[in-house]
């Protein structure tokens, strides 16, 4: 079953005429991704073979929704566009919208997430400056490798793209029911808790890996979350234990600020509310590893 | 990226958000022509962008334009919390301060929205107003769309108590300051305080504003970087389009992906606990598509810095392949090493994922006499930290 993505969806891509939304649909439709449409006001109405296989274009979100059915938007356009595109998704209301570009401004994200809100929050939103959503063997949009590993009972929720691909690697052989990446931004559409949620009411899901990172207190609200409501056993692991005060490490919301936001609280809250937490991704595995198979 | 406070001053200004005079000067000679046009008397501000700079001596009135000059001449390269002063402004001296209040809007993470923090009692850090006297600070969620209208503004004058007669005053000084914070892209814009003086007239006589490096597309910032300050190799590798951030320590560290790249650092600090505490010397992200030049690019400013001792590159192959990143590795070498450049430290270098097979092997057929294949994250760390310990 796994969570938000499953063999069914059918996905569009907004930006997939450009060279990042070409090269990446070529590889989800490799993957299996039931790929339908791609959007492109100026290049509606044509088709592009990807080896053989022919996907049209459309002017509009709304249009590519009526045409295929389609219940899942990527978005690749670039970060000057992507508010736009964002509110195109969510005003045609497609029930999921995957934002992998990077470097939005904070203030576009803002309007965004708000106007998602004024309209009742239909379209779930993933990212911004995400690697994706992956459930193996299924379906597979935006761009996670899907050769890392195979279908499984694992869950994965994360901030960090090259850190979803680790743990993936580490834990390869058990696999995944679903893989999310989140994203670094301040503001994110969906959140650790979203998907804490979402694998525990998951058949397919029996252990839950969270991957944190500094900045902000989506991790001590997600323990919160752990502790009232997942019964699941959660692993996790928070990056930048050694990132100096007031530095931007490399995803724009990664910074401590005066003493918040730091990878020791985010560890501790975990921990205070049952999560295992690694010290290293390879021990994160081990632990998962060990719950698993006792 | 933090402004300084005669950068916010600027921008306020610009923005119709109402301060008092002041220019900025690196020379102490250029006080007097200021501080003769305000009158004859000025203050003289450090521009550092660190808190409490008027406990530290950074901060002094001056009672003449010769006096003015003296006091530029022992602030400036004053050294305030480990910033040097490379500016100061000279700044019309403040009427008389009946009192001070605090106003701010700042981005809200954890609600995804922004957020209006308002007191009247300003003129101190506002989160120990927050931790003495909650009762005093009055938080308002703006949502981003519908922003700060007067209604709004006193919707937020109201919830902070403001006297009835600075009332108007502050509800035009947020909607402008609101102004200031959209049109400019900040993540913070804060004003504190924001004075009453005696005329009955409300002014914003120190701030704070810190703006978004994404939304640097849509601005002309160019003027707003702190070229003096920045680290030399934080500016070079800048210059190159490197995620690089300088840190204390032995280790380079070179990685493909933010949280990678953080986790390294981590790893790197638990495994110099057992080779004489050597750290992470850098935080470097060469992202997703590391070319032979992007990877030389990146070896050039780790290899540049006197206090690495030996390298960690850790490279988990998603959609780039392995192979690329090995062949990067040794073209990068033999680049630098083209170019004169003596490469004398040991690399230490983990390939996994995509193509991790054929990435081993053209290191090891390279057999460049520095470089060192250990295959996992952990055992590769410890390798780099004990190498940077016996060289150390």
């Amino acid at each position: 079953m796994a969570i938000w993505l499953n063999k069914d969806s059918k996905v569009i891509v907004q930006g997939m005429t450009g060279a990042t939304g070409m090269k990446h649909t070529k590889l989800m439709l490799g993957d299996g991704t039931n790929v339908v449409g791609g959007v492109n006001p100026r290049k509606a109405g044509q088709k592009v073979d990807f080896d053989g296989t022919e996907v049209p274009v459309f002017g509009t979100v709304k249009e590519a929704i009526e045409a295929t059915g389609a219940n899942v938007s990527v978005i690749f356009v670039p970060e000057k566009f992507t508010k736009d595109a964002v509110v195109e998704a969510i005003d045609a209301e497609i029930p999921l919208a995957v934002v992998i570009t990077e470097g939005i401004a904070v203030h576009d994200t803002a309007a965004a997430w708000a106007y998602a809100g004024k309209k009742g929050n239909k379209t779930r939103v993933i990212g911004p400056n995400c690697p994706g959503i992956i459930t193996p063997g299924q379906s597979n949009v935006g761009i996670i490798p899907g050769d890392i590993t195979k279908p499984g009972r694992i869950g994965l929720v994360s901030k960090s793209g090259t850190l979803t691909y680790q743990m993936m690697y580490e834990l390869r052989d058990i696999g995944f029911s679903t893989a999310v990446g989140i994203g670094g931004d301040p503001i994110i559409g969906t959140t650790h808790i979203d998907a804490l949620a979402a694998f525990q009411d998951d058949p397919d899901t029996d252990l839950i890996v969270m991957i944190g990172e500094i900045g902000g207190d989506a991790e001590e609200r997600a323990a919160a979350f752990i502790k009232e409501n997942v019964t699941k056993p959660v692993v996790g692991y928070v990056a930048g234990f050694t990132a100096p005060e007031g530095k931007t490490m490399g995803h724009a919301g990664a910074i401590v600020s005066g003493s918040s936001g730091t990878a020791q609280a985010k560890k501790e809250a975990l921990e205070a509310a049952g999560v295992k937490v690694g010290k290293t991704p390879t021990e994160t595995a081990k632990l998962a590893r060990e719950i698993l198979h006792g | 990226m933090d402004l300084f406070e005669y950068q916010a001053r600027d921008l306020f200004a610009k923005h119709d958000v109402p301060v008092l005079a002041g220019e900025v000067i690196d020379t102490p000679e250029a006080a007097r022509a200021i501080t003769e046009r305000l009158g004859g008397k000025s203050v003289v501000k450090a521009q550092v962008k660190v808190g409490g700079r008027g406990k530290a001596g950074g901060v002094k009135l001056a009672a003449s334009a010769d006096e003015a000059v003296a006091r530029a001449t022992d602030i400036l390269g004053m050294d305030i919390k480990g910033h040097t002063v490379h500016k100061v402004m000279i700044a019309e001296t403040a009427p008389e301060i009946v009192e001070e209040y605090y106003v701010s809007f700042l981005l809200d993470r954890a609600n995804r929205t922004f957020l209006s923090i308002a007191s009247v009692e300003g003129g101190m850090e506002i989160e120990e107003v927050a931790a003495t006297r909650p009762d005093a600070v009055a938080q308002t969620p703006i949502n981003p769309i519908d922003g700060v209208d007067e209604a709004k503004a006193r919707e937020i004058v109201a919830a902070a108590k403001f006297p009835a007669e600075v009332a108007d005053q502050v509800a035009n000084v947020l909607v402008k300051l609101w102004d200031t914070f959209i049109k400019s892209d900040a993540l913070l814009v804060e004003v504190n305080p924001l004075a009453k003086v005696a005329s009955g007239e409300v002014l914003a006589l120190d701030g704070k504003v810190s703006l978004d490096d994404n939304a640097e597309f849509r601005h002309d910032w160019d003027e707003l970087h702190d070229k003096a300050a920045a680290n030399p190799l934080e500016a070079a590798a800048k210059e190159k389009g490197l995620n690089y951030v300088k840190l204390e320590g032995e280790v380079g560290i070179i990685g493909n992906g933010a949280g990678l790249v953080m986790s390294t650092l981590d790893v790197v600090a638990y495994a110099g606990e057992n080779h004489g505490n050597v750290k992470p010397a850098n935080f470097l992200d060469i992202g997703g598509g590391a070319s032979a030049q992007v990877m030389a690019n990146g070896l050039e400013i780790i290899l540049g810095d006197p206090d690495v001792k030996s390298v960690f590159v850790n490279v988990f192959g998603g959609i780039t392949a392995c192979d690329e990143v090995a062949n990067g590795i040794v073209q990068a070498l033999k680049l630098l090493e083209d170019r004169g450049e003596e490469v004398t430290k040991p690399l230490v270098v983990r390939l996994d994922g995509n193509n991790a097979e054929l990435g081993r092997k053209i290191l090891t057929d390279a057999a460049h006499p520095l470089v060192q294949r250990v295959d996992t994250m952990d055992g590769a760390a410890d390798k780099a930290a004990e190498l940077a310990h016996a060289a150390k």
